[in-house]
């Protein structure tokens, strides 16, 4: 990792995107992180495609409960409710 | 969605319905996670389908100081781990191995350029309309599919389901570290298969 003075890479940059995105890179470290980002047009690009990866995986779905879950577990819950009354 | 509190009420009366909107919410959620602990996809779903039990069972001790659904996936993670170490698994977390690079080393410049570690290769715009195709989305899919279950769970309940990264820090009694690492890795890869794919014509 650079020190202190020196400007990130490109390679050093990739890697802090995630923190960058959540907010918990230290302040120096986000100064240096938005210096770079600021004249890098590979970089902007590069955070661009981040952001559209998670937008895109958010409109995902975890697949849903199968039909042979849903009637065990419900049949459990039936279980269940017998054994408490 | 529902107010927690009325859901609870009705569970612990034993309405149906609250049950099944329940399943209908967390359980595949619930048996991904559960996979991160167990070594087949069987053990994680009997895993997930104890949980219920478990829910069902404890529902009367519940008092609402985490959330309903925290509180959910702390009973599937403590069995999932306990399940798993009878496996004679380690715990996912016990080793958070050497970092593949987020990205290819070959796409930057080398120390011999003089700009090393600068982009040889800056990364292509991802076209809008393709971005949000069918068949895009089938990609990330596959890709979220392949990864390690740990980082599967991670991306899947932030990016996909939603979740803050503390719910997820509390449900999978992760360090808020260790799930950045987690999620830093899942969406490189993503973001790696995605840019191959819309790089074919």
């Amino acid at each position: 990792m650079a020190n202190a003075y020196e400007e990130l890479s490109c390679q050093e940059l990739v890697e802090l995107v995630t923190d960058y995105l959540e907010g918990a890179l230290p302040s120096e470290l986000h100064d240096r992180f938005e210096r770079h980002i600021a004249h890098c047009s590979g970089c902007q690009a590069y955070l661009k495609q981040m952001r559209a990866t998670i937008r895109a995986t958010g409109t995902l779905t975890v697949d849903s409960l199968t039909p042979d879950a849903e009637s065990t577990l419900l049949d459990a819950f039936r279980g269940w409710r017998q054994s408490a009354d | 969605m529902e107010n927690e509190a009325s859901l609870v009420a009705r569970l612990r009366s034993g309405d149906e319905s609250a049950f099944r909107a329940l399943i209908e919410m967390y359980h595949a959620m619930l048996v991904r996670v559960a996979r991160m602990y167990v070594s087949s996809q069987a053990v994680a779903e009997e895993v997930a389908q104890e949980t219920w039990l478990a829910v069902l069972e404890g529902i009367d001790r519940f008092e609402g100081r985490s959330s309903l659904k925290t509180w959910i996936f702390r009973i599937l993670t403590n069995r999932a781990k306990t399940r798993g170490i009878r496996e004679g698994r380690s715990l996912p977390f016990s080793s958070l191995e050497a970092d593949e690079p987020a990205v290819e080393a070959d796409r930057f410049h080398g120390d011999g350029h003089a700009w090393p570690g600068h982009w040889a290769a800056p990364p292509p715009g991802f076209p809008e309309e393709r971005l949000l195709a069918a068949e895009t989305r089938e990609v990330i899919e596959r890709a979220i599919e392949a990864l390690p279950p740990t980082q599967r769970a991670v991306i899947s309940l932030r990016d996909i389901e939603g979740w803050s990264a503390e719910d997820v820090c509390n449900a999978l009694t992760l360090s808020e570290t260790n799930q950045r690492v987690l999620l830093h890795r899942a969406r490189s890869s993503v973001r790696a298969a995605l840019e191959q794919y819309l790089a074919q014509v």
